[in-house]
């Protein structure tokens, strides 16, 4: 019933309008640098060369950066293309079809409670877009649980309450330094057994991916929901900041394999970066982006379309 | 994740066959790598570019010395040129009068927070009088935060809730630092992108009212190829006077603070180590050079080492070991001192060339190794433990059965323990020889066990 919200309605539009207007600084930038390049008047080695430079620079990496060009570069010869404009063009089919996921988003799946649990390093933006995510849904009609799993952070606890005043939504939350696994176990009973929620959002302690022994506690926790609820947690969220650089693939890969990431929330794209890391992402690990945040205000959320990502951090062309 | 660039070079030199003088061929194939490395360790393109060529220069032609391998000449010339850009650690600015202001700028998420109750601790551990001040009115809980973390280190910080503005509570806590005699105040500023006019002019208002001292720029390791254009952003608003690189104890190569000095000139300062409050350390080039080069960090291990281990203690230990008289007691206070430097694998990859291995080892498995080392040795009397030959079947089984393992598990124990004493000795000897190692002896050792325990 949830599915409505994928298909062409009005929600969507606003939210390609979000993340339109929050790119557009973008064209100043690295990704905006790649418009200039295809201004030229022929499509030269220097031009490869150049785009190449202008995606490193926007942190796609080294790797990916190459696969985007070299598959450029085949269609255009392939298909015997002239004009810059259409090189362009390929371009970008080339970057959608990158950041394009075949696999659906499972929280909008039927289910009497759907887990969700977001993950990541320190300073991410994690308890920010757990609020905003909570508005989000809450909007369209979900009834929403917040679940205060870190019991770090001084005042992460705190942080996490105003969200959820600002969300209008409940939170579930220990004493500072208490057992995360303990606060998504009370927050899943308080889900199921006042039948108060159909999606609980967790908010995790930041941890640098390095720090073995939190990255234990993440699998501990996720193990404490899937006991609870069937197949739980139904998405990890990994937020990622879209100033990181090439430390972002380290990041997805160790929280792939502790925590078990099945997307991506890119936060922090109304500054100038825009988080080229995460073509090199998907590019190697397959997960893909499902949410971004574009400010400060909790309405500042919206679905990730491959798409507009695109066109907005590049720019409609010429 | 990354092959270290020596280990990179090394196998290109290998098959070049080359020796003596650095060809521009030699130079041309190892920029490359150089190259990437740079870029893999989110160095600025521009900055990198510029960084090559100076290298290319300096190396083509270049003698390799009788000592060093070619690519060991390149790295070398890399690691020199690196240390040169990155500059020379700077102190606080502590000319003028009491109290010297420090403000802290950032985008969101770097780390101000935290980084304005770590430097408070350590000024008050310098004999400083700080006072903290909550600046940020608008992330939820952000004053509360700093308070809890304030009340951690019993350094007290003046907040006035989230409806004053931040240019009033800082002029306020300036007043009140002056009438009560603190020496320093910080201040811990809202997160804020470089291009948000509006949250610009409030840190210009800020800096208009209280005159810092200092203002450092924090920036989060992992940040990408636009630092630099954050840095240049709030320098040109409130002009910077250092550079606080912070979360450096993840992975990340922490290349943007190659770029921002570079750019912008401004000095980096300190670098963020931790979660602890005390993970503070003063910003020092080589390291910081070699961690972008992904070569390891064994100076900040080594000083982790010292850190925890009190003198007496190295010094007794290094005593009995080159005596050879290295007993079960000795290893578990060993084991204990290891465990303090914290999570095996995060040592290992601090050591050039076993970053790799860090990667291989199970770090699961050998903390449970080394539990269990702790539990067979802990169940031992103390008399057993000084002269392990008393250990007849009959007190093994005993032990076994004290410490929840097999006998196996006692045998094989003795077994690496008797391997190590040998190991011990000949080290001692050597040590002997050397004239005095200091503390970093006994870490070599302490190296070579994990090796043990992870086989």
């Amino acid at each position: 019933m949830f599915r409505k919200l994928f298909g062409k309605s009005e929600e969507k539009t606003q939210d390609e309008v979000r993340l339109e207007e929050s790119l557009q600084k973008t064209r100043n930038t690295f990704f905006g640098r790649v418009s200039t390049i295809f201004q030229a008047n022929e499509i030269t080695e220097e031009l490869w060369d150049e785009l190449e430079e202008a995606l490193v620079m926007a942190d796609v990496g080294m790797g990916a950066s190459e696969e985007l060009v070299t598959a450029t570069r085949t269609r255009v010869r392939d298909d015997g293309i002239k004009a810059t404009r259409d090189a362009y063009t390929i371009l970008k089919q080339e970057m959608v079809r990158l950041l394009r996921s075949e696999e659906p988003l499972h929280i909008d799946e039927p289910r009497l409670l759907t887990v969700v649990l977001l993950v990541g390093v320190n300073g991410s933006g994690k308890t920010t877009s757990i609020g905003k995510m909570a508005y989000w849904y809450k909007q369209r009609g979900r009834r929403v649980l917040l679940g205060a799993a870190d019991t770090f952070r001084a005042a992460a606890i705190d942080q996490l309450k105003v969200w959820g005043e600002r969300a209008g939504v409940e939170v579930i939350a220990h004493e500072p330094g208490a057992d995360p696994g303990a606060v998504i176990f009370d927050a899943i009973r308080a889900s199921q057994e006042s039948r108060k929620s159909d999606l609980l959002l967790v908010d995790t302690a930041g941890r640098l991916q390095t720090k073995f022994n939190l990255m234990r506690e993440l699998e501990k926790v996720k193990r404490v929901a899937g006991k609870q609820v069937h197949r739980a947690p139904h998405e990890v969220l990994l937020v990622l900041d879209a100033s990181t650089g090439q430390n972002a693939i380290a990041q997805a890969k160790a929280f792939q394999e502790s925590a078990g990431v099945t997307g991506i929330v890119l936060t922090k794209l109304d500054g100038t970066s825009k988080g080229g890391a995460v073509l090199n992402i998907k590019k190697e690990l397959g997960v893909p982006v499902r949410f971004v945040g574009t400010g400060e205000k909790i309405g500042d959320f919206a679905i990730f379309d491959p798409v507009s990502f695109v066109e907005g951090i590049l720019g409609n062309g010429q | 994740m990354f092959e270290s660039l020596s280990d990179k070079l090394q196998s290109i030199f290998e098959r070049l066959g080359s020796k003596g003088k650095l060809t521009e061929n030699d130079v041309n194939v190892a920029m490359r790598e150089v190259r990437m490395a740079l870029l893999e360790a989110d160095v600025n393109f521009k900055v990198v570019k510029d960084f090559v060529e100076r290298v290319k220069l300096r190396a083509v032609g270049a003698e390799v010395m009788d000592s060093l391998t070619p690519a060991q000449m390149v790295v070398k010339i890399v690691n020199e040129e690196l240390v040169e850009l990155l500059g020379k650690p700077a102190p606080l600015n502590t000319s003028g009068q009491p109290p010297h202001v420090i403000m802290l700028v950032g985008l969101q998420g770097a780390g101000k927070t935290t980084m304005a109750a770590k430097l408070a601790l350590r000024l008050k551990k310098a004999g400083q009088r700080p006072l903290l001040v909550a600046a940020d009115i608008y992330r939820p809980a952000a004053i509360k935060q700093l308070e809890l973390l304030g009340k951690q280190v019993d350094i007290p910080v003046h907040s006035e809730g989230t409806g004053v503005a931040a240019s009033s509570i800082t002029k306020n806590a300036l007043r009140m630092a002056r009438e009560k005699a603190y020496t320093v105040v910080i201040l811990d500023t809202a997160g804020r992108l470089q291009i948000d006019d509006v949250m610009m002019q409030e840190l210009e208002q800020v800096r208009m009212v209280t005159r810092p001292a200092d203002i450092l720029l924090v920036v989060d390791a992992m940040t990408g190829q636009e630092a630099v254009n954050v840095a240049e952003g709030f320098n040109k608003r409130v002009p910077l006077t250092g550079l606080i690189m912070t979360k450096i104890d993840g992975d990340a190569r922490g290349g943007a603070a190659l770029s921002i000095r570079q750019v912008t000139g401004v000095p980096i300062k300190f670098l963020g180590t931790g979660e602890k409050l005390a993970d503070l350390e003063p910003f020092a080039p080589d390291r910081l050079a070699g961690r972008i080069l992904g070569m390891g960090d064994v100076l900040s291990l080594i000083e982790r080492a010292q850190e925890h281990m009190s003198e007496d203690t190295a010094l007794a230990m290094e005593k009995r070991l080159t005596e050879g008289q290295f007993d079960l007691e000795d290893f578990l206070e060993q084991l204990k001192q290891v465990k303090k430097l914290g999570p095996l694998g995060d040592l290992l990859g601090m050591i050039p060339g076993m970053g790799k291995m860090a990667k291989d080892i199970d770090p699961r498995e050998t903390e449970k190794t080394l539990k269990q080392t702790e539990a067979i040795i802990s169940s031992m009397t103390i008399a057993e433990r000084r002269s392990p030959d008393l250990l007849n079947a009959s007190r093994r089984r005993r032990i076994a059965a004290g410490s929840g393992v097999e006998v196996q598990d006692v045998n094989q124990l003795m077994k690496q323990f008797r391997d190590m004493q040998k190991m011990m000795k000949q080290m001692g000897i050597m040590g002997g020889k050397s004239k005095k190692k200091g503390r970093g002896g006994g870490l070599g050792g302490m190296m070579d066990m994990f090796r043990g325990m992870g086989n």
